[in-house]
């Protein structure tokens, strides 16, 4: 090739430092004195945390055996964790019946995957299934009746107490705040009164406040030899709790929506129900995702909180293995393998709720 | 033609706060009249017409829209709106739909009418209005004037006996002005009873059968175009006149 033309071609490619591997670099990591410092001192930090606990956690853990004399003293004994599985996912629900949970586990697994694979067709029936048939049909399931065994709510316990107080709280809930934002933003004086009470009285007191009155002052007020499923009380705590804050996350949602939308609406004849159902809170709800999703990933971590009325969700079930003489000294094990567990279900809420976003975006 | 009476406004007032937008505001519209009404901004001209379908509620004086007075009833008042169009300068179309769910939504929640039946006149109307081709596609990948004419036709599809249009054209590029013009001429021409809050000059020449000219909230000239341009009455009137012609 003749010089002249690939000095031009040179000189129409942008600069190598400006793109590429190098490139990035520059422009992220090293623009600047003060920026190489940190990223230095972030390689620094990252280099003295993440090879020790990688060889704690894999490297030198034991994984094989059953007791806890089998364990190195140098990594992780996941053996711990693996011995107790069945207390840490079911609590002390009977062993015998804990085909139960599993195959809702199966269903909910197997509507989930449904729903979220595009492009087929009945979604709507599989979700209605999951809102309304399903939730029956675990009552029934995890309490017994019908020709199943009863089994008590303080057998039930682990992950899976976790997932019925936040699953409950998660669906209940936000009918319940969409309702109230509703009634805040509503021209009835009376109404929009006692939805803002309703409002800043269960926003205004901490979860842990809510529990323990659910557990221990409720019954006070209730007359003699009435008494109330002390998991029950909970879960109503809990709803009510967060459809208090995802009332004010859907009520910013149905500030933000410009006059014209109610108007359009309006003009054409549509009802309120109508309009709010139809035109207002799809949008609406469709802005408000990021913060709808970071209100049910608070209530999944808050579920915590009920360890201090006596329930053994997940981590409570956690912190009371290790408590057991066998298995003294593995907290860390215990907290990391919680730890987690969380972070798995709390990501893929946060994945989902970026992938609904993206679906649903029309554009404005 | 027939003379039937469609919309009576008698002595309507209307104050926002303090402000006097509408002062005794009288209006007789017959079926098939079309109207339109011009003044500078802030004379009260789009409350007029927001008025009529109840968008906004007037505090004195009477309103008569195809028999029925305008009252609190929340049943009549849906009534009314799905016997009366309306336009918006801004469209309005709901950005979560399509063009064809926003023009077959109200015939399908408020008319009840079978959705096959709807999606069928929604194509029509979205032919009649040119955009057929554009019926899959959401509003914010039309331009201007195939959202406001998209909104024409969804109002259409509730085959309203009136319609409202608050300034149809004003938030248009001028390009865009024509063709949804020429959509406002050809239900004109088809006999609809049409209100139009316009400062399309040439529009109202061609097809208003009066014009109205309003300031401080009261119609000062109500006249046929060939009278309001060649002999307005009132000094507002003229001065109206040679700033915009």
């Amino acid at each position: 090739m003749n010089t002249e033309i690939k000095d031009k071609i040179e000189v129409t490619k942008p600069p190598i430092a400006s793109i590429g591997v190098i490139g990035w670099l520059r422009k992220n990591l090293f623009s600047s004195w003060s920026n190489t410092i940190l990223t230095l001192l972030g390689i620094y930090i990252l280099y003295s945390i993440i090879p020790s606990f990688i060889s704690w956690a894999f490297i030198d853990a034991s994984f094989v055996g059953s007791t806890k004399q089998e364990c190195s003293k140098e990594g992780a004994c996941w053996i711990f964790i693996k011995e107790n599985l069945k207390l840490i996912f079911y609590g002390l629900y009977p062993s015998e019946e804990l085909w139960r949970i599993n195959s809702m586990y199966f269903i909910l697994l197997v509507c989930g995957i449904y729903i979220l694979t595009p492009n087929l067709k009945y979604k709507g029936w599989v979700g209605s299934f999951l809102l309304i048939l399903f939730p029956i049909l675990s009552v029934v399931m995890f309490s017994g009746g019908f020709g199943l065994e009863t089994v008590e709510t303080r057998l039930w316990g682990g992950l899976f107490l976790t997932l019925v107080i936040a699953g409950v709280g998660i669906v209940l809930s936000l009918p319940i705040g969409v309702m109230l934002a509703l009634g805040r933003r509503s021209k009835l004086p009376v109404v929009s009164l006692l939805s803002t009470i309703f409002i800043e009285i269960w926003r205004g007191v901490p979860l842990i406040t809510v529990l323990f009155m659910a557990s221990n002052m409720f019954p006070l007020f209730m007359p003699e030899g009435v008494n109330f499923d002390k998991l029950i009380r909970a879960l109503i705590g809990v709803m009510f709790f967060s459809a208090a804050y995802l009332a004010e996350v859907v009520r910013g949602g149905l500030q933000a929506m410009p006059k014209g939308q109610y108007e359009a609406a309006q003009a054409m004849g549509l009802s309120y129900w109508r309009m709010m159902a139809l035109v207002i809170l799809p949008q609406s709800l469709k802005m408000v995702i990021p913060a709808i999703i970071g209100s049910f990933i608070a209530i999944f971590k808050d579920t915590t909180l009920v360890l201090v009325i006596g329930l053994f969700d997940f981590l409570g079930i956690i912190q009371f293995v290790g408590t057991n003489p066998d298995w003294l000294g593995f907290s860390h094990e215990g907290y990391v393998f919680a730890a987690a567990i969380f972070w798995i279900f709390c990501f893929g809420m946060s994945r989902y709720s970026q992938n609904l976003e993206k679906k649903l975006d029309t554009g404005r | 033609m027939t003379t039937e009476l469609m919309i009576e406004m008698n002595n309507v007032h209307k104050w926002f706060g303090d402000l006097h937008v509408l002062n005794d505001v009288n209006l007789k519209v017959n079926k098939s009249e079309k109207i339109v009404i011009c003044g500078p901004s802030g004379s009260g001209k789009s409350t007029l017409i927001r008025c009529i379908n109840r968008l906004e509620e007037h505090q004195r004086g009477e309103i008569i829209v195809e028999g029925t007075e305008l009252t609190n009833d929340s049943r009549s008042i849906e009534r009314i709106r799905g016997e009366v169009g309306m336009v918006f300068q801004q469209f309005n179309l709901f950005p979560h739909l399509s063009i064809l769910d926003n023009v077959t939504l109200a015939p399908i929640w408020v008319r009840k009418t079978p959705k096959a039946q709807a999606i069928d006149k929604a194509m029509e109307y979205l032919k009649r209005v040119q955009i057929d081709d554009q019926a899959f596609k959401y509003p914010s990948q039309l331009s201007g004037g195939q959202q406001q004419r998209a909104a024409i036709a969804r109002a259409l599809c509730m085959e309203p006996r009136i319609m409202l249009f608050d300034e149809p054209t004003s938030a248009l590029d001028p390009e865009m002005i024509k063709e949804v013009l020429d959509v406002m001429v050809g239900l004109a021409e088809g006999g609809m009873t049409m209100i139009v809050v316009t400062h399309e000059m040439g529009f109202a020449k061609e097809v208003a059968d009066k014009i109205i000219f309003m300031d401080e909230g009261q119609i000062v000239e109500a006249k046929s175009p060939d009278d309001f341009f060649n002999n307005p009455e009132s000094e507002r009137t003229k001065t109206f006149l040679s700033q915009i012609l």
